[in-house]
Parts: C-alpha cells; sequence; structure tokens
C-alpha cells in the first residue's frame, strides 16, 4: 500500500494513441486517475470507450505513449491483481456451467498457488465479497440464472475478493432495473470510499451525477476531464456525439 | 451362454485386453478434453486439428520419430495457418479451417499412398483397435498419463481461460499461452484417440461426450466426471458390440458414444427436449385454466 500511496495517480495513460489497421481508435488521449474515486466515460459508439479499458489492461499496447498502473509496469500491477474487471453483457458466455461462487473464487486465483486450490483465507475473501453485494443466498445458483443487476453484482465481488486497487466496468448499467442500478451505485461509491479508483464507462448521463466524482468526454480524444456536471452541459455533449450546437442553434 | 460369459469371454485374448485398454484411456482423455472445447467453441477446431496431425503421424513412422511429436508440430501448424488465412485474407475462419485441414489432411492420405510400409497405415486412419501392439499401448499409456496429468493439475486455469480469458490476462496470466497448451494437448490426444477410432473419427470422441455432460449439468467440476464415465462406458459397449457383431470397432464405439447423446439429448431431465417440452405444454395448459 506505502507505494501505491507514494505515487500520484492510481491510472495514469499518457497520450495514447492506438490504431486498428488504418481506423484510428485513440488520438493521444491522455488520462489520470486518483484514489478513492468514482470516474464516468462517456462517449457515443466507437468513441474509443472499450480500446480506452483495452489499453490500461494492457490487452492492446498502444502506438505512441505510455500506461502506468499506481506508478508500476501494466503487467506487474496485473501480476499483483491491481486491476478487476466487470465485462460487458454480450463477452460473458451466461450459459456457462459455473456458479456465482464460482466466479467470485476466480478472483482470488491471484492468490493461490499452481492449481488454483482455494485455501481458508480464499474462502472467507469470497464469503465476505459475497456478502457486500448482498448475493450470499445467491451463490449457488449457475451465473446465467441471476437478474442483471446480480449478475452485476457478482462480477464487482469478483473484483472485491481479487482486492483489486482498480475496478473498471464495461457499461455496468445496460439492461439493468433502475433499484439495481441504485444497488450497484451505492456498491461502487463504497469501493472508492475505501480507496478503491473505480472507472464506468455509461450511457446513463442522468445517474452519472450521483454516481462519478470526475467524468470523461471522449472521443478519440479525451475532449474533457472534469467535474461531472460540468462535463454533462449540453454543448460539451454536443461536442462529443459530434453535434455542432451553434449549427443547429442557426437553423 | 449367460451374461458373465459374455462379458468375460472376449477377455480371455489379448487383442481384445489391449483393445478395451486403448479405448477407456483414449475416451477417458478425449471426453475430459472435450468439456472445455465445446465451451470454449471449438469442436470445429477439434476436427481440424485432430484431422490435420495425419501428415505429421505419418512423416513421424517414416523417419522413425514417435507420433506424438509429428502431431504436434502439424497441428500447430495447422493452427498457425487457419490463424494466418483468417487473418490476411477475407475469409472467414469457417473459411480457413475447411481449406487447411482438407489440405493437410489429402497430404497425409499421399504421403500414405507412396509410403512402402510393414503396417498398414490405413490404419491410421479407420482405427486399429484389434490390432494394437504393446509399444501402441505404451505410447497410448505414457502420452495419455502426460495429459491427463496437465488437463487435472491445471484445470481451473483452462476453465477461467474459457469463461473468461480477459479476467485471466487481467491477473496477469497469459491466455494465449493457455490457448496454446490446450490445442497442444488436443494434438497429443488425438494421437491417443486415433489409435482406437482412426483419424477421420477421433473428432467425435473429441466433441460428443462433452457435449453430452453439458446437456446434463450447470457445474463444470460435475461435466469432467460425466464426460468420461459415458464416453469410457459407451467405448467399452462398442468393443464388446463389435466383437459379436464382427463389426468396425471404431466405428461402433463412436456409434454407441453417438447413441448416448441421443439419449440425453432427449431425455435429461432439465435441458432434455422432452422434459422442456413437457414443461411448455404444462405452462400453457396452467395459463389456459387461469384464464
Amino acid at each position: 500500500m506505502s507505494s501505491q500511496a507514494q505515487h500520484p495517480w492510481a491510472i495514469d495513460v499518457q497520450n495514447a494513441t492506438v490504431h486498428y489497421g488504418p481506423v484510428q481508435a485513440l488520438d493521444h488521449a491522455t488520462v489520470q486517475l486518483g484514489r478513492g474515486m468514482v470516474c464516468g466515460l462517456v462517449g457515443m459508439n466507437g468513441s474509443g470507450k472499450s480500446t480506452l479499458f483495452k489499453t490500461i489492461m494492457g490487452q492492446i499496447k498502444p502506438d505512441t505513449g505510455s500506461v502506468q498502473i499506481n506508478g508500476q509496469d501494466p503487467q506487474q500491477a496485473r501480476k499483483k491483481g491491481m486491476i478487476g474487471y466487470v465485462p460487458q453483457n454480450e463477452a460473458v458466455d451466461w450459459d456457462f456451467p459455473i456458479s456465482v461462487r464460482e466466479v467470485v473464487m476466480t478472483g482470488r486465483y491471484g492468490h493461490m498457488g499452481f492449481t488454483r486450490r482455494p485455501r481458508k483465507a480464499d474462502q472467507r475473501a469470497v464469503d465476505e465479497a459475497l456478502e457486500r453485494v448482498e448475493l450470499s443466498a445467491y451463490a449457488g445458483r449457475q451465473i446465467g440464472q441471476l437478474s442483471g443487476g446480480q449478475k452485476k453484482r457478482a462480477f464487482v465481488a469478483r473484483g472485491i475478493a481479487q482486492e483489486a486497487s482498480i475496478m473498471l466496468l464495461d457499461e455496468p448499467f445496460a439492461g439493468v432495473d433502475k433499484r439495481s442500478e441504485a444497488t450497484i451505485t451505492k456498491l461502487l461509491r463504497e469501493v472508492a470510499d475505501d480507496g478503491g479508483t473505480v472507472l464506468v464507462s455509461t450511457h446513463d448521463l442522468h445517474a452519472l451525477p450521483q454516481l462519478a466524482d470526475e467524468a470523461i468526454l471522449l472521443m478519440r480524444r479525451v475532449l474533457m476531464h472534469g467535474d461531472p456536471t460540468r462535463v454533462l452541459q449540453p454543448e460539451n455533449l454536443a461536442m462529443a456525439f459530434g453535434l455542432d450546437p451553434m449549427k443547429r442553434g442557426g437553423q | 451362454m449367460n451374461l458373465i460369459e459374455l462379458l468375460v469371454e472376449p477377455l480371455t485374448y489379448t487383442f481384445m485386453l489391449r483393445a478395451l485398454a486403448v479405448t477407456i484411456i483414449a475416451a477417458v482423455l478425449c471426453a475430459i478434453l472435450s468439456c472445455w472445447l465445446v465451451l470454449i467453441g471449438w469442436s470445429l477446431m477439434g476436427d481440424a486439428v485432430s484431422h490435420a496431425v495425419l501428415p505429421g503421424v505419418v512423416l513421424a513412422y517414416i523417419v522413425g520419430a514417435p507420433f506424438a511429436l509429428g502431431a504436434l508440430v502439424f497441428g500447430f501448424l495447422a493452427v498457425a495457418l487457419i490463424g494466418g488465412v483468417r487473418d490476411t485474407s477475407r475469409l472467414k475462419e469457417d473459411a480457413a479451417i475447411g481449406i487447411v485441414f482438407t489440405t493437410l489432411f489429402s497430404f497425409g492420405l499421399v504421403l500414405i499412398s507412396v509410403t512402402p510400409s510393414q503396417v498398414d497405415l490405413n490404419h491410421i486412419i479407420f482405427g486399429n483397435l484389434l490390432g494394437v501392439s504393446a509399444a501402441d499401448l505404451w505410447q497410448v499409456l505414457i502420452i495419455g498419463a502426460i495429459t491427463f496429468m496437465i488437463l487435472l493439475l491445471k484445470r481451473k486455469d483452462f476453465t477461467l481461460y474459457a469463461f473468461d480469458p480477459t479476467h485471466a490476462h487481467a491477473l496477469g496470466m497469459n491466455p494465449k499461452l493457455m490457448g496454446a497448451v490446450l490445442l497442444g494437448l488436443l494434438a497429443m490426444t488425438s494421437v491417443v484417440a486415433l489409435q482406437a477410432v482412426g483419424v477421420i473419427l477421433v473428432v467425435a470422441m473429441l466433441i460428443i461426450p462433452g457435449a453430452t455432460a453439458y446437456l446434463l449439468t450447470d457445474r463444470f467440476g460435475t461435466m469432467l466426471v460425466i464426460a468420461p464415465v459415458l464416453a469410457a462406458s459407451g467405448g467399452v459397449l462398442g468393443v464388446y458390440v463389435s466383437y459379436y457383431l464382427d463389426a468396425s470397432t471404431g466405428g461402433m464405439v463412436v456409434l454407441a458414444q453417438g447413441l448416448i447423446f441421443v439419449a440425453v439429448y432427449l431425455f435429461s431431465p432439465r435441458q432434455g427436449l422432452v422434459a422442456s417440452r413437457l414443461a411448455t405444454l404444462r405452462r400453457r395448459r396452467a395459463l389456459s385454466t387461469a384464464g
């Protein structure tokens, strides 16, 4: 923890540019996030949100620029289990024969040995994580038999069991009802209050001010990074979603 | 002849004992591997690799190297070629798979036809359960033991790889390496299974047991038990039936596994066709009486 505290940024992406063939997905994006906060990531489809996540996770190496996690090389940070992530709905095979508890237990694999045999501490961490997200009663269910919001909470529990200091969530509110959304929001706030760094991509702009301390407007470049209410000003949103408010006003 | 005699009589022949041993080892091994293949969606890949090992096995035979080595080389070559064609052309993966494995398989057939040999290399294609030599059995045992140990020890990592490779990456693991190891095990397993049922039918043993078990349970750990038990039972049944009917042994083994799948597909308590149809009927009736 002390070495983490010395470095000012939990996530430090400098000047990252990413191309997919001829298509530019990120353009000199710089994103620096501190600790104990939730940051909302806003942008239209194809604005590079998923690419930014992949860059932070080290699945993509940027053409230019650098990524540091808690002041460390991303590979080192991953090995230490610093990065937890909650996948998009479409990225998960919900028919997979795995129980909620087993999913959460995979968060502990970094703490386990060669054959991933759980020890008492692992069992306890999973129990506690399940309790935190209020899924203890559903631990034995097959993962696909949860509701939309419960599924998300199961993956958040995985990050908690992992003791990840950084949590990345790709569209956690898609297909989630209002009540579950409130539960997840409360949960992510708690993760932040415990000193974690939470980066959430979302289309749900109304809920953003309650959820996030900061917001980023992305359109391949970082258009804006700051207080959510300021970032969500109509003229700023218009910029991110490719509309020109001046032009529209003139018509 | 009573039942015990029926069961015991074939066992008095060494060739039948060896046939049963190879069948059980191959069935168990393939079945365990098939649990991951079915869930990752690699059935076609299993088809491709198990066919593409043919030229490797023939070349290994010609130079006197272990079959497993030739199979590994050509298994990986096939995967690399499939990836290459897919990524550097506008073709989709299924077309790339279809082109690569049939070409390699044909290369193997041509090699067989021009290779003078004491053993009939056609046995590689159709299997030769009744002609398993002591040396073959040893090879099956050694490869089987190595593959089995790796699968058993790293099963949780493979399952994570199948379920959520991104999370595996986030934990600092190397999903690409895990995939490569699985494909290597697939090539090795093909060598074991082709002794039993031949190159053409190996793919059946690599898909059917995992698919059957998947229809019976929601627990991966349970799949890893059900699949090999059903596969071995089908295998033993197939060998016995083929003995008494004097029918193709490899063919009968796969036929038995296929029939077990059909039974499960129809009558599985939760996933089965009959059960789900009945449930739909019941729901409709309940709705109409309520209305």
